[in-house]
């Protein structure tokens, strides 16, 4: 598919979203017809139908929703619509399933820039195309000017299952190893970099990248994965503190081993920010049995999105439902969720 | 990272506290002053690795959890004025007062906005001239150089739409009536380094020779918080009751004068009330008559006079370190950091909130 990498709505004619692009009439359909089918392409688009048909390889399907807000749109290392590309793409991924459809739903602030939705527009056809997965449906609303925050992106995935295993919190076991897939904190940090107008010494990019590649391929070499975990809001503390409750088990993760940047780690040490809980978009854990352990780090780090796994814990039986973490120092402590957002503290 | 990794080092962290157990001979109990201090024990489990003659109790020095309860709800009152943006440091957003917090002051159409330094709220005032810029100004010595230099810069430029809400405390008071109190159990302290980076320690001497007790100014990674208990009990087994400086790596016995000359100019030392504690008599600062134009009580007319706090909260005793937060009845109960009952829960730097988030497995370990 070849895209055309200016904007086919005429600017001089509407260089900003009006709500008539939402109105259902002519500028409505124009902007579909120019924008999103002519980049988003595919079959099902074309047939312009209310709903999309769908052809499926399997029986078991695993289907997701998300909606993503992010201000700003474009940050270091991605933009709203990677995100909301991945993001489901990712959550499918996690039920170890082979994305196939996406829905795309928009909600666009009356006096955005075309050029900002053209721009989102591109990235989320790139990012789907860059995955394997087709948008096959999709709905534009827009809404008065200062009641949304420019976009609004909701996306729904489908993916098919073709292994036989229970990837769920409930088969994580003692005895299973605690794999995570490369460094964190970097979506975070990015975007509240740029947010804030903070300055390091070196721009720190979103780590955002689509995981179904690494953990496909970890499938089909067999190996026994009990769980599954992208690591988004509240960052790998809070998705291991709900993996151990839901398991019952005791989770031990060793503080030394788990890979934080440098960039990464001087900006949470200014702003009082612990990267166990700083976002992610390009990272999961997995649960495998021990004996296993190392044969799947070997077949993630063929991926560059995983090339930086590890093992950073295992599962034992106790202390049920708590995660314990090793501290550099040598000492444990539990690890718990925040109740809210991480905020920069004062001195 | 350097200047991190370096005093974060587990084999060095084992030697300073086998240093410390070959040096104990009974109990001692020691306070560290400083929240950040309180934090970091918390998070590397820097208490499991002293021998058990050795407790540390958790001070006052948590900005965020001394501000009075009033201060809270003027904040929240200037908050919800429509004319006013008001800024503050993000920890500050989730303080409950009587009458909600700052963010549900946000939420109900307050312009709040988190700022990381009181100049990003200058500017702030400098670009909106149609609106009234309110910074608070909480903290201890640390801070106040900085809102120093935020209202010292707005009046050589003009500036009339910026002002600041004043809660300002300072330590050396706090420590004096916590070792004047009649429930008083510590021993020693281990002073806060960042506060002495800007102060220096001499304020420090002559609260050491009164009361006889070690202070120990100390950094706030693992490695120095061993070695500052380790030097307070060195002190306190040879019988000595001095000031020592372990943060030599930032802590000067003057301190940084360019920072406490511009303190002078701009803040006077007045009589502040403290969340838990009460008012504290020359234990806070406030703005001199001639920048009193860029106090936010003199500017707005507020309605919020003086408030009770929650009389089961003992956060009062927590931060005098009468108290440990697990004695508490409402503690993980009651208090928890999503309805805190008062500010100890809700700073990551208050005792409670610490305890809380590192200790919730029964706490055995806490004691």
């Amino acid at each position: 598919m070849d895209f055309a990498l200016t904007c086919p709505i005429p600017i001089q004619q509407y260089p900003t979203v009006v709500m008539a692009h939402g109105g259902g009439g002519r500028l409505m359909h124009q902007l579909i017809e120019k924008m999103f089918v002519a980049t988003f392409g595919g079959e099902a688009l074309n047939h312009r139908h209310d709903s999309a048909w769908l052809e499926l390889p399997t029986s078991r399907l695993a289907f997701t929703t998300d909606s993503y807000v992010v201000r700003p749109l474009f940050f270091p290392g991605g933009d709203i619509g990677k995100l909301a590309v991945y993001g489901t793409v990712n959550d499918l991924a996690m039920s170890g399933a082979r994305p196939l459809y996406l829905s795309l739903g928009m909600i666009l602030e009356e006096g955005l820039p075309m050029e900002t939705l053209w721009q989102v527009v591109l990235s989320t056809a790139q990012a789907a195309r860059a995955t394997g997965v087709q948008i096959v449906t999709g709905d534009t609303k827009v809404v008065d000017r200062g009641k949304g925050d420019g976009i609004f992106l909701n996306t729904a995935g489908v993916g098919a299952i073709e292994h036989d295993l229970t990837i769920t919190p409930q088969s994580v076991r003692a005895g299973d190893a605690v794999i995570l897939s490369g460094d964190i904190g970097r979506h975070g940090i990015a975007v509240m970099a740029v947010r804030e107008g903070l300055e390091f010494e070196s721009t720190i990019e979103s780590d955002c990248a689509p995981l179904a590649e690494p953990v496909l391929a970890s499938l089909e070499a067999g190996i026994e994965v009990h769980c599954l975990r992208d690591l988004t809001r509240g960052g790998l503390a809070s998705a291991l503190v709900e993996i151990a409750s839901t398991a019952q088990v005791g989770i031990h993760l060793q503080e030394a081993l788990v890979p934080v940047r440098e960039e990464v780690r001087g900006a949470c040490e200014i702003l009082g920010f612990d990267p166990l809980y700083v976002a992610n978009e390009g990272r999961f854990v997995a649960f495998v049995p021990a004996g296993q352990a190392d044969r799947a780090v070997q077949v993630l780090r063929r991926f560059a999105v995983s090339e930086g796994a590890e093992v950073v814990g295992e599962v034992l039986a106790s202390p049920e439902g708590l995660v314990v973490l090793e501290s550099v120092i040598g000492t444990s402590r539990v690890v718990d969720m925040l109740s809210g957002e991480q905020l920069p503290r004062i001195c | 990272m350097r200047f991190v990794e370096e005093y974060r080092d587990a084999q060095a962290a084992r030697k300073l506290a086998e240093a410390i157990r070959q040096v104990v001979t009974r109990p001692w109990t020691i306070m560290e002053v400083c929240g950040g201090q309180t934090h970091a024990i918390m998070k590397f489990g820097i208490d499991e690795l002293l021998p058990p003659q050795v407790t540390l109790l958790h001070g006052p020095g948590c900005p965020v959890c001394v501000t009075p309860v009033e201060l809270i709800d003027k904040a929240v009152e200037l908050a919800s004025r429509p004319e006013v943006i008001f800024c503050s440091f993000g920890d500050m957003l989730r303080v409950p007062g009587t009458k909600g917090d700052l963010l549900s002051a946000k939420a109900a159409g307050g312009d709040v906005r988190i700022v990381y330094s009181p100049l990003d709220a200058l500017q702030l005032a400098i670009r909106n001239p149609q609106r009234q810029v309110v910074f608070f100004a909480v903290g201890f010595e640390t801070t106040a150089p900085a809102n120093a230099m935020a209202v010292y810069q707005g009046k050589q430029q003009g500036v009339t739409n910026f002002s600041i809400l004043v809660s300002h405390v300072l330590v050396p008071p706090a420590l004096e009536a916590i070792l004047s109190s009649p429930n008083n159990r510590v021993q020693g302290f281990l002073a806060a380094g960042h506060v002495c980076t800007v102060m220096g320690y001499t304020e420090y001497e002559p609260i050491a020779q009164k009361y006889r007790v070690p202070i120990v100014v100390t950094g706030f990674e693992p490695l120095d918080i061993l070695q500052g208990v380790y030097m307070c009990v060195k002190q306190l087994e040879e019988g000595r009751s001095e000031v020592e400086n372990q943060y030599a790596r930032s802590v000067r016995r003057e301190g940084n004068r360019h920072a406490q000359d511009l303190i002078r100019d701009v803040f006077e030392v007045v009589p502040r009330k403290w969340r838990g504690i009460g008012e504290i008599p020359q234990s806070g600062l406030g703005l001199r008559e001639p920048y009193r134009a860029f106090d936010a009580e003199q500017r707005f007319p507020l309605t919020t006079g003086s408030v009770e706090e929650d009389t089961e909260c003992i956060s009062g005793l927590i931060l005098q370190g009468v108290r440990k937060p697990h004695e508490c009845s409402a503690f993980g109960t009651r208090c928890t950091p999503e309805h805190p009952l008062g500010a100890t829960m809700v700073s990551s730097e208050g005792a409670c909130a610490a305890y809380y988030r590192y200790r919730r497995s029964g706490n055995q370990a806490a004691s």
